[in-house]
Parts: C-alpha cells; sequence; structure tokens
C-alpha cells in the first residue's frame, strides 16, 4: 500500500488547501502542517473540528519552529497532533513513497 | 542515430499535475501547463488533474482579448497531440461552481472525490499548482 | 536585433524568432528563410501554413514530434513523417520552421 505525505501551507481560515487535502487523504496517510498551516492545529477556531474528525485514520504533525514563531508554543494544539523539527520534516519525507504540496 | 528516431526512455513514472487555481488571476494555471507540455517530450506517463476552482481553467468560451492575456484556454486542445490523455476533473468540485463536464473546453474524466483519491494514490510525483 | 525588409525592421530575440507575432508577413517569412538557407518551395508553405493555423487554434507553437503527428493527421504519412520534415528544415523542423512562421520557440522542445 502506498503511503503519501500531505503538506499543507496556507491557514485554513484564508484557504481551503487543508479541507482539500483531508477530503482527497485516504486513511494511513500523515497530514503535516508547515508555514501558515500550522494555524489549523489550534484548538477552539472553527476549522478544528475538520481535523479533529480524521485524527484518528490519519497521522497529523506539525512544524515546531513555524508553531514557535507565530507564537504559538504555548497555545494547546489539537489531541493526537505530533510536533517535528525540521530533522523530523525530513524522516518523515523519506518514511513516505510520496509527498503531495497543497499549495 | 539519425534525428528522426525516436528512442524509448528507460524508466516511465506517473506524474501528476493538480490545479486548484483559476486561469487569469495568477501565472500558476498557465505555468503548470507549460510544464505539463514538457514533461510530455519526455515521454513520461503524465496526467492533469483539475480541482477546486482549478475547474475554471477549463470553462468554455473565455475570452482575454480585452485583458491582454493569453487566451491559453484553447491550448489545452494541443494536450491529445502531446499524448496527455489522462484529464481528471472531480465531479464535487464542477457541481459546487454550478458546472457540468459540458461547459468544458475538452472532453474530461469527471471522478468522484472518492474515485480521485485512489488515482492519487497510485502516482510516483505529485505535483501542486 | 531586427530583420529589416523593404526598410520595416521587426526585432527578433537572440535565436531569430521574432517578438511581436502580429508583425509577420509571407514577405518577412522569405526573409527569415533566406537566413535559415530554407528553400520556400510549395511543400515548405505547406508546412509553415500549418504551422500558423495551429498557432491560431492551439495558441501555441507544437513540439516537433506533436507537429509531425499533427501533420499526418491531416495531411497524410508521406508528409507527417520526421524524414520528410527534417529534410526540408534540417535543423529541426519545429525549431526552423517555426521562426519562419513566426511563432515562438515551439513548447516542449528539448
Amino acid at each position: 500500500m502506498s503511503k503519501v505525505l500531505h503538506l499543507v501551507n496556507k491557514s485554513p481560515s484564508e484557504r481551503n488547501a487543508l479541507d482539500s487535502c483531508l477530503r482527497l487523504a485516504q486513511a494511513g496517510h500523515s497530514v503535516l502542517l508547515i508555514e501558515d498551516g500550522v494555524y489549523g492545529a489550534l484548538v477552539n477556531t472553527t476549522t478544528a473540528g475538520n481535523i479533529a474528525q480524521r485524527i484518528k485514520e490519519i497521522k497529523f504533525y506539525v512544524l515546531g519552529p513555524d508553531v514557535d514563531a507565530r507564537g504559538l508554543g504555548e497555545m494547546p494544539l489539537i489531541e493526537g497532533m505530533g510536533i517535528v523539527d525540521y530533522e523530523g520534516f525530513v524522516d518523515l519525507v523519506t518514511e513516505h513513497h510520496l509527498t503531495q504540496s497543497w499549495l | 542515430m539519425e534525428p528522426w528516431e525516436e528512442h524509448e526512455p528507460e524508466v516511465v513514472k506517473r506524474f501528476m499535475y493538480v490545479n486548484r487555481r483559476p486561469p487569469h488571476g495568477t501565472i500558476y494555471a498557465l505555468e503548470c501547463l507549460e510544464v505539463v507540455l514538457i514533461a510530455a517530450a519526455f515521454d513520461q506517463d503524465v496526467s492533469m488533474v483539475f480541482l477546486d476552482d482549478g475547474v475554471f481553467q477549463l470553462k468554455r468560451g473565455q475570452d482575454t482579448a480585452a485583458i491582454g492575456m493569453k487566451n491559453f484556454s484553447r491550448t489545452y486542445g494541443a494536450l491529445d497531440d502531446y499524448d496527455v490523455e489522462k484529464i481528471y476533473v472531480e465531479k464535487e468540485s464542477l457541481e459546487a461552481r454550478g458546472l457540468t463536464a459540458d461547459d468544458l473546453v475538452i472532453p474530461v474524466e469527471v471522478l468522484t472525490t472518492a474515485a480521485l483519491r485512489e488515482v492519487m494514490a497510485q502516482q510516483d510525483v505529485v505535483i501542486s499548482s | 536585433m531586427a530583420y529589416d525588409y523593404n526598410g520595416t525592421l521587426v526585432e527578433h530575440d537572440e535565436e531569430g524568432y521574432i517578438t511581436d507575432i502580429s508583425l509577420w508577413s509571407p514577405e518577412l517569412a522569405l526573409l527569415i528563410a533566406e537566413d535559415e538557407n530554407i528553400d520556400m518551395n510549395d511543400d515548405a508553405w505547406e508546412v509553415i501554413n500549418f504551422l500558423r493555423n495551429y498557432y491560431e487554434e492551439y495558441q501555441i507553437a507544437p513540439a516537433v514530434r506533436v507537429l509531425t503527428k499533427a501533420i499526418k493527421k491531416k495531411l497524410g504519412a508521406d508528409k507527417g513523417n520526421s524524414r520528410y520534415l527534417y529534410e526540408m528544415f534540417p535543423y529541426g523542423p519545429a525549431k526552423q520552421a517555426c521562426k519562419i512562421a513566426g511563432l515562438p520557440k515551439p513548447t516542449g522542445c528539448v
């Protein structure tokens, strides 16, 4: 079975990249939120439910440096969300057979 | 070897180009189309997907004369000559925009989200624009 | 850089493709063909006209493989084959013929 890593770098309240990604991602895939995509990891937002709904079948990660850069380090993130650094980012890419960016 | 002799590529990979943006507000759509036409020259297995606002790229009847831009909606008609035959459009994206396949400049394969999910996961490389 | 015919200057890029395709004329084509050492007989004109029609319809200058296939579809296998076209345009039927036809360099030409 193929394993796909989806990259989302747009805020879910600005663009539909995360929505479309979640619509087309399959169970067993992974999603990594980077750059402005990390806003999607916050709880108590209008979009948080979309990730929470899929978190049992899709593994979600957020890029730590992008979280810190935006002053979100102390904020609660959606439960089950993994945090990776740049090294972890590279590991994720190599662990998946295909990486798909949602620009 | 003479210039008119063709040679077979050693490795054929599946390249999928995903279009999610409308045609003229940004350069993404035109650039993607150009990349696809160039990639097609390398005899790879190339497909294009149009979803979200990307379906507007294929809308019939575009007339760009007054905005001074190239009307590249006509170039999609050349994809068949370039042997790019797999053109997928997401059914849900069309419907959400009040469009049907009849509104599009070329014949396409309309796929449901579920079917498109399968096709996407079978690719070797997915390139977004 | 410009072509000069009858005192009219038509700008071209460093490879000889004219920069404003609306300035093309059959007379200019003859001048470019002379530069390229191409004999503009009826067969050559047929290819040039084919390319111009293709561009008009699809807004694109086709790569050589595509041109060959499209000509084959329209004019038959006698003309839609690489050998016939390369003999007429030795430096590449798409590249050279596009230049004479006043079109941009073909898309997907490697």
